[in-house]
């Protein structure tokens, strides 16, 4: 294993023993075609999930939280570049093709961000739902549709036989997300990737949605990988998080320990940009400058040191590793100096 | 499928044909001179002639009511009298209106056969074929029906004497072998056009998300073009061949003359030189209702496959 | 510190500039389309000082003679000079579908520029009354007309307009009501500017890219079904050169084993109509990419 790897290891929820993780990434790059260059979207990622871990992926846009599930799924653009490994289970997901990499996809579950563009319009709920298991599982249709009415009814679709029979267009935003998630948990998978499933939901449907995939995740055990640029909600449902930005993970922490006690100069301006109901603010909070895609920032530097009100002449001295601190795990190299100081950096 | 859709299509059809009929016969009055001059065209005739014509007409009756008159016999096949070939105009017109409808049909086949299957298999496929495809489809895009039918004539009848340059057959056959050429120029401009577009949406429902959709949970890829691709484009490419068929319904006439097919088109042609009025507007009447008609059955068609059409978003 | 933010609707950037700069974006095809348009449309203005024969008067002796000396194209079916028939030709084959598509888009951009201004029941109206209008294909309103009128090129060139102009509008009115529901029309109509003038000074200049890809593409079909016309000899009459009338005059020379004056005819006709397609389909991609 390596150094990353070997310290991404070590952060684990302390009341299970480590075992052999479900889900494995090590050096994962990724390169994409822009504009007729490839350019690097995805820069040295590592992370594990253990089986029945909730992991949550916060980053805001152009972060690669996105496009680090897809890679997970193989669902990556044409012309990707692929560097580093993905394992499920032991086995390599890249080297999969054919009956073997479907039989995997059988076993990964991802729930998408929009969920009105991801369904089929001119498909019934019950075919959408039922395709898989009909397809790759050989359920006959009977046996599908009773089952999708059973999970329609968990996710809180009463008259799920109803439903089956009607088109997306039909089904409100919420409906339908539930619907998604519904589908996803048919075909009975060990891993669940779900994309900012509530993004784009009201607030009040949002967390009904979270509510269920919550309540059935933990009731099936399954392990979940949570995208969201919302740190709170990942601090929510998620035992560990892990905080992104420009393509590479700055930052692996029990989730309950990231908002008080931040490793990471980006988690700290994260958690402190979030207006707090409680408090009084003169001003809102907001870090300077923008988020940057990983082939944006700068390329042999700290990637946030232009935008740090930490960063001193080391940041930009080179890419800094992950550094193994208080249970966690942070890619910067003041992060021992700065432990306990940066809540609430970002003071105007 | 919503029978109020359906209904109101119906009733926009009724409309639409109202509104047309109404052009065709008001032609009568907007041609220089009296009504008797222009259904003579300009011919001089016998006053028991002009008896006839003023009875048939009902001239001296207010304009609405001719109207409804001369409609309620063309809804009874009573179309009026050639003043040239003295004959029932719907007899004249049921003699040839199979020669029309065979060429359109044929025509039709050949742009549903080859103008969506080439159009599918270069949108599934980018590379070499794509390419010539796309390139072959922008020239024959703008070959107008008549030109087409020139270039045939010289190269396949008369160079090389495969098919007949005129006229009908006499059997199945012999009408096959006779219609083949007029049905090729009829279709070449239409199958480009078919062809691209079926291209382009292939292309574009692959791109959609809910194809993404299906990726992640493992559908084989036949499946996945079969249900999820092609079933998609199916909607606009349905719309732009039938509304392409419903307008070789016109430009048949132009390949009738130039084939010297005894069609209702060149009939109609004909009959528009030598000022026959009553029969200009006996095949006009014939064609507008093909031509409506397919549109509607173009727009039924259209929400049977898009379920979004026809029953609203969201009925709770 | 903040400075006040103008309204701006149209930007003040020179109309002949935009036009060459959309023309520039059309790419090599684009610019060889426009080149051949060019062409015609110089022999259609200056074509009777160009051709180098009497295009008109018929010479039965030269019946048919192939190409020779400064004939390039041989004799038609009258001993006429195909060239010059040609050259001069291409006024009426030009100036027909010229007529149309002035015809049907003036027609079409008021009504589609009105329907989306009033919305409700104007829109209603003139939506339905178009949907109607669709029964008519062109070449069918034309014969008509012929029929009634007589043949000739003005009665096929307003049966035309009248045919194309529901189409026209039904694709404006789309565009016309999302230019409507933009924000600057509402902010004009708050500092009072009138109905007629928001229109004319800033909702139809910013949808004119889409107004000239339409009146281009719309030329290639009015000029196919013109030549159509023409060629079923309904509109423009002999001995009046017209590239449709020369295919049909031309005609019988094949069986006969003279194809050149009719092909020549042919390849004109396709020629300016590819050229129309092509400089049609990019200036509509460019207006439909338009950053709004």
């Amino acid at each position: 294993m390596s150094e990353p790897q070997a310290a991404a290891a070590a952060v684990t929820p302390d009341e299970t023993a480590p075992g052999t993780p479900l889900l494995d990434v090590d050096g994962l790059n990724v390169r994409l075609p822009i504009d007729g260059i490839h350019r690097p979207v995805l820069r040295e990622v590592s992370f594990s999930l253990r089986p029945g871990e909730a992991f949550g992926l916060v980053g805001e846009s152009g972060s690669g939280k996105s496009m680090t599930a897809r890679a997970i799924d193989r669902l990556l653009p044409a012309g990707a570049q692929v560097t580093g490994s993905i394992r499920f289970d032991g086995g390599d997901v890249g080297a999969l093709t054919g009956a073997g990499l479907r039989q995997y996809r059988g076993q990964v579950a991802m729930i998408f961000q929009d969920p009105r563009a991801h369904t089929n319009p001119v498909r019934r709920i019950g075919d959408f739902m039922t395709e898989a298991l009909r397809t790759n599982m050989s359920v006959p249709a009977g046996q599908a549709r009773a089952r999708a009415v059973d999970m329609l009814g968990q996710v809180g679709i009463e008259d799920g036989e109803r439903r089956l029979r009607q088109y997306p267009h039909q089904l409100s935003g919420g409906m339908l997300q539930r619907v998604m998630i519904a589908a996803a948990l048919l075909t009975q998978p060990r891993l669940l990737l779900a994309d900012e499933p509530t993004t784009a939901l009201d607030v009040t449907t949002q967390a009904e949605v979270m509510a269920i995939l919550d309540d059935l995740r933990r009731e099936f055990g399954l392990t979940m990988l949570f995208i969201t640029h919302d740190l709170e909600l990942a601090a929510a449902i998620c035992d560990r998080t892990a905080v992104m930005y420009a393509g590479q993970i700055v930052e692996i922490r029990r989730s309950s320990l990231l908002h008080d006690d931040p490793l990471h100069p980006y988690t700290a301006a994260l958690a402190g940009a979030r207006p707090d109901i409680a408090q009084t603010a003169h001003r809102l909070r907001a870090i300077p400058g923008r988020p940057l895609s990983a082939f944006e920032a700068p390329q042999e530097e700290c990637a946030f040191a232009p935008r740090c009100p930490h960063a001193q002449d080391a940041c930009l001295a080179e890419v800094p590793d992950l550094i193994e601190i208080g249970g966690g795990l942070s890619r910067c190299v003041r992060t021992e100096e700065l432990r306990g100081k940066l809540q609430g950096a970002f003071d105007a | 499928m919503h029978w109020r859709f359906l209904a109101r299509r119906l009733a926009m059809l009724v409309a639409s044909l109202l509104v047309a009929s109404f052009v065709i016969f008001a032609a009568l009055y907007l041609a220089p001179g009296n009504p008797i001059a222009a259904l003579s065209g300009g011919r001089t005739l016998p006053p028991s002639s002009i008896a006839v014509l003023e009875a048939r007409y009902h001239l001296n009756e207010p304009f609405l009511a001719q109207y409804w008159y001369w409609l309620k016999n063309a809804l009874h096949g009573n179309l009026g009298i050639s003043i040239t070939l003295r004959e029932n105009v719907s007899t004249l017109i049921a003699s040839r209106i199979w020669t029309t409808a065979g060429l359109v049909l044929y025509a039709a086949l050949i742009i549903v056969a080859l103008g969506i299957g080439l159009g599918i298999l270069s949108g599934l496929r980018p590379g070499a074929f794509d390419t010539s495809t796309l390139v072959t489809t922008a020239v024959s895009a703008a070959i107008p029906a008549f030109v087409a039918a020139i270039v045939l004539i010289l190269v396949f009848a008369v160079k090389l004497g495969w098919f007949p340059a005129l006229g009908n057959g006499t059997d199945f056959l012999s009408n096959v072998r006779h219609f083949t050429l007029p049905a090729i120029a009829l279709a070449i401009s239409s199958l480009a056009i078919v062809a691209r577009v079926t291209r382009a949406s292939v292309r574009e429902e692959g791109r959609r998300e809910h194809v993404q959709t299906a990726v992640s949970r493992g559908i084989p890829g036949r499946q996945l073009i079969q249900r999820h691709i092609l079933r998609n484009a199916a909607i606009p490419i349905t719309t732009v061949t039938g509304i392409t068929i419903a307008s070789l319904i016109a430009v048949a006439a132009v390949v009738e003359v130039a084939f010297s097919l005894n069609g209702l088109g060149a009939y109609l042609v004909l009959s528009a030189q030598s000022k026959d009025l009553a029969v200009v507007q006996g095949i006009s009447l014939v064609l507008v209702t093909a031509f409506v008609v397919v549109n509607v059955i173009v727009d039924v068609l259209y929400a049977v496959l898009d379920p979004r059409v026809a029953l609203g978003s969201r009925a709770q | 510190m903040s400075a006040a933010i103008p309204v701006t609707a149209a930007r003040p950037v020179s109309r002949t500039s935009r036009g060459w700069a959309m023309l520039r974006a059309t790419g090599p095809a684009g610019i060889a389309s426009a080149i051949v348009i060019a062409i015609a449309t110089f022999m259609a203005i200056f074509g009777t000082f160009l051709a180098p024969y009497d295009p008109i008067t018929p010479n039965l002796s030269l019946a048919w003679v192939g190409p020779v000396g400064g004939h390039l194209l041989g004799y038609d079916f009258e001993g006429r000079d195909v060239l010059s028939r040609l050259i001069v030709g291409a006024r009426t084959s030009m100036l027909g579908p010229l007529a149309v598509v002035l015809g049907s888009m003036l027609a079409g951009v008021l009504l589609a520029v009105a329907a989306a201004w009033r919305g409700g029941a104007l829109d209603a109206f003139i939506s339905s009354g178009l949907d109607v209008l669709f029964a008519f294909p062109g070449i069918l309103l034309a014969v008509l007309a012929a029929a009634v009128f007589g043949a000739g090129l003005t009665a096929a060139a307003i049966a035309l307009s009248i045919a194309y102009m529901p189409y026209v509008a039904r694709v404006l009115r789309g565009a016309a009501l999302k230019e409507r529901n933009q924000p600057y029309v509402a902010a004009l109509e708050v500092q009072g500017a009138s109905a007629t003038s928001i229109c004319l000074r800033h909702l139809i200049p910013n949808i004119m890219p889409l107004i000239v890809a339409q009146a281009t593409i719309l030329f290639g079909y009015a000029m196919v079904d013109l030549a159509a016309i023409s060629f079923l000899g309904l509109g423009v009459q002999p001995p009046e050169p017209n590239w449709g009338v020369m295919i049909s005059e031309n005609q019988v020379g094949i069986p006969q084993g003279y194809p050149l004056p009719a092909l020549a005819a042919c390849v004109c006709i396709v020629a300016v109509v590819i050229a129309f397609n092509v400089l049609g389909e990019r200036l509509f991609e460019q207006a439909q990419a338009a950053p709004r």
